[in-house]
């Protein structure tokens, strides 16, 4: 081949090999969300309550403790906590449901989830429910009406000590 | 000697294809395909200095990253624009050489039996560079790192070692943290350092190993990279919105493409078709092939006088040198490595004691394969001259991994295949032409700067240039036009008939 067309063909080669580098690097586009979607995050870390009664110690159990064991008072609990169970209802149908185990070899630490629920975007009626102890109701409810825009991310947060649920970034109608 | 099976396979015809195609454009000294491991180190470079100028413009911070890239792109684009572009085309054009070069090892064979070290310690390269690419990405902290951190915290939330969701640190911007990028700053200068100790893992077992391209091709690429980096800029896609899912994203397919299956797979699958690719890679080495091994090299003592010439010229440093253990009077004496030796023979053809002018009586060379000692190939070759008939007698060698050259055997022309070219001592060359047994002794092997043995054909070259021991006497340079050298793959048949049929043609012309 002559030295020319050995050139051009070096030129083409190095065009073909970046252009598709080029290309590639950004395109094509990727649809991660369709256009009409929008996305909930359910995201919280929570410890249930105690798996069973706390007890109080008697005076004789309480005289066998080390001193600086008494300190803790009089009430015993077991160490392992309930299981957690959530559940998300949107428009009156089930969304999510999930028991949630707490963490720690003696399951006696918080329960986490994480979950990213896409769902069609618009006005909806979002109804939230937790349950941290062995009994059969949910002890944690919360029901709004939301206005979901597409491509928005609602998280649902769950802090007991504010008084449960929280729905964050919403363009929301108190229900 | 029988091609190996590797050969006769569909892939290695395309590849050898391309790499004609290729060897037409840029010549055998330029051809990419041939310096692909090279053209990694070349672009792993590359990254490095425009990673280093970059680093030094670079804030750390949820509000600081963004900023200072943009700040770098457009108020310095005639070269901080620059050096991102190359940044990101070069990690691109890296994992794209770095496919190249491990489907080529795989296609060409080169990946079992001595060569496990080598092929094993390229793969947590793989892993490694694109975690140093994601991990690139996200220092940007534009909506592709918001999509791209976020999956990924998604994906490795599946494997049940966490306490608590990593993602649980992405559901908003309140719950961001400075640590975050002070980690990946830290993670990439890191694991480019864990890169480079590994490039050094993977080149420890090759002597002679290329890590640097042929001057005219570093040069072309950089150009092209260049030209890309003016022509399409390297940009970020808008500041991170943590309360918005990003949703047209324009992704990076060569680094990223994991994520987007993670929309159609689960964690789980995804985490499973990564494991079983490294897992397949990994015991790739070991499961069964269709060639036979054939024994590695054997040092004889007693004919080895510990010159250091097949230390030298092992490709693969498989051969070295200890003090004598026996009573002979020489310092040192050479030992072959089991487990690295790959059975080239190239040890036997640098050995001064292979030369076939000795005696009949206990011809052992100082270093020999046990599959073709040297006293069995000088006997098949004079059983292989006395068959030959008529003018322009030809002795052709060859190699078992490049053109079949059984198929050039006719009643003037002999043939012997040899594990690589580079086995025969040049004095094989000289006794074939002595007192006329042949007219000529043409030589072939794999195609030029692609051998199959890495050194082989420039080996060969070399000591028939005599530029290299063991050298072609120089008393044959007066017989120079009776030896013809053309290299040729199982592609170039025709090419190697053709210039053998030149060759003997011109043979004709010379006195008888």
């Amino acid at each position: 081949m002559s030295k020319p067309l050995q050139y051009i063909g070096q030129g083409l080669f190095y065009a073909l090999f970046f252009g598709v580098i080029g290309y590639f690097s950004t395109l094509p586009k990727y649809t991660h969300l369709p256009a009409d979607e929008t996305l909930i995050k359910l995201s919280f870390k929570h410890a249930g309550q105690h798996a069973g009664e706390c007890r109080e110690r008697t005076p004789e159990e309480m005289a066998k403790l080390p001193v600086y064991q008494r300190k803790g008072g009089t009430t015993v609990c077991p160490r392992g906590r309930s299981d957690v169970v959530v559940e998300l209802e949107l428009d009156g149908k089930r969304l999510y449901h999930e028991i949630l185990r707490p963490t720690g070899v003696a399951h006696s630490s918080n329960a986490n989830i994480y979950r990213r629920i896409p769902v069609k975007a618009g006005t909806h009626i979002l109804k939230a429910r937790l349950k941290d102890h062995p009994g059969e109701d949910y002890n944690y409810v919360h029901e709004e009406t939301v206005n979901l825009a597409p491509g928005r991310i609602m998280v649902i947060d769950f802090k007991s000590e504010l008084g449960g649920f929280i729905f964050k970034n919403k363009n929301t109608t108190q229900g | 000697m029988t091609t190996s099976s590797h050969t006769k396979s569909f892939s290695h015809k395309m590849l050898l294809r391309i790499e004609g195609i290729l060897n037409k454009i840029f010549g055998n000294d330029l051809n990419p395909f041939y310096y692909l491991g090279a053209l990694g180190f070349y672009l792993f470079w590359i990254v490095v200095v425009s990673g280093a100028y970059i680093y030094a413009f670079y804030k750390t911070g949820i509000e600081l990253s963004y900023p200072s890239v943009e700040s770098l792109t457009h108020d310095q684009p005639y070269l901080g624009g620059i050096m991102r572009s190359l940044h990101r085309y070069a990690s691109d054009a890296l994992v794209v050489v770095m496919v190249l070069h491990l489907l080529r090892e795989f296609i060409l064979g080169r990946y079992s039996g001595a060569r496990w070290f080598t092929w094993i310690s390229g793969i947590p390269l793989i892993w490694l560079i694109y975690v140093a690419g994601t991990n690139g990405y996200w220092m940007v902290w534009d909506t592709l790192a918001q999509y791209s951190t976020v999956s990924a915290m998604e994906w490795f939330d599946w494997l049940p070692i966490f306490s608590e969701p990593m993602a649980q640190g992405f559901v908003s911007q309140e719950v961001l943290n400075d640590r975050f990028f002070s980690l990946i700053s830290f993670a990439h200068v890191t694991i480019p350092l864990i890169i480079l100790f590994f490039l050094w893992v993977h080149i420890m077992r090759i002597s002679y190993p290329v890590v640097n391209p042929r001057r005219g091709l570093a040069l072309g690429m950089l150009l092209a990279m260049l030209v890309l980096a003016l022509v399409m800029p390297a940009l970020s896609q808008g500041p991170v919105d943590m309360g918005i899912e990003p949703r047209n994203i324009g992704i990076d397919w060569f680094y990223l493409f994991i994520y987007p299956l993670l929309d159609i797979w689960s964690a789980g699958q995804v985490w499973a078709l990564v494991i079983g690719i490294t897992l397949l890679l990994g015991v790739l080495p070991w499961l069964p092939t269709r060639s036979k091994p054939i024994p590695i090299a054997e040092v004889s003592l007693k004919n080895c006088n510990g010159c250091r010439r097949c230390v030298a010229d092992c490709p693969y440093e498989a051969v070295v040198t200890r003090l004598r253990t026996d009573s002979l009077h020489f310092q040192e004496e050479a030992v072959v490595i089991a487990d690295r030796c790959v059975s080239c023979g190239i040890c036997v053809g640098a050995c001064p004691s292979s030369t076939p002018f000795r005696s009949d009586a206990g011809y052992v060379s100082g270093i020999e394969m046990p599959s073709m000692p040297m006293a069995g190939l000088r006997a098949a070759m004079k059983g292989e001259l006395a068959k030959l008939q008529g003018n322009a007698r030809v002795m052709v060698f060859g190699c078992d991994n490049a053109a079949d050259i059984g198929k050039l055997r006719s009643a003037g022309v002999a043939v012997m295949s040899l594990p690589c070219t580079a086995m025969l001592p040049p004095s094989f060359i000289e006794y074939a032409l002595h007192e006329r047994q042949v007219d000529g002794v043409f030589i072939t092997g794999c195609r030029e700067n692609d051998c199959y043995h890495r050194m082989g054909g420039l080996w060969t070259t070399q000591r028939l240039a005599r530029e290299r021991e063991p050298r072609l006497r120089g008393r044959i340079e007066r017989e120079r036009e009776r030896i013809r050298m053309f290299w040729a793959s199982s592609a170039d048949f025709k090419e190697l008939s053709r210039e053998l049929e030149s060759f003997r043609a011109s043979l004709k012309k010379l006195p008888q």
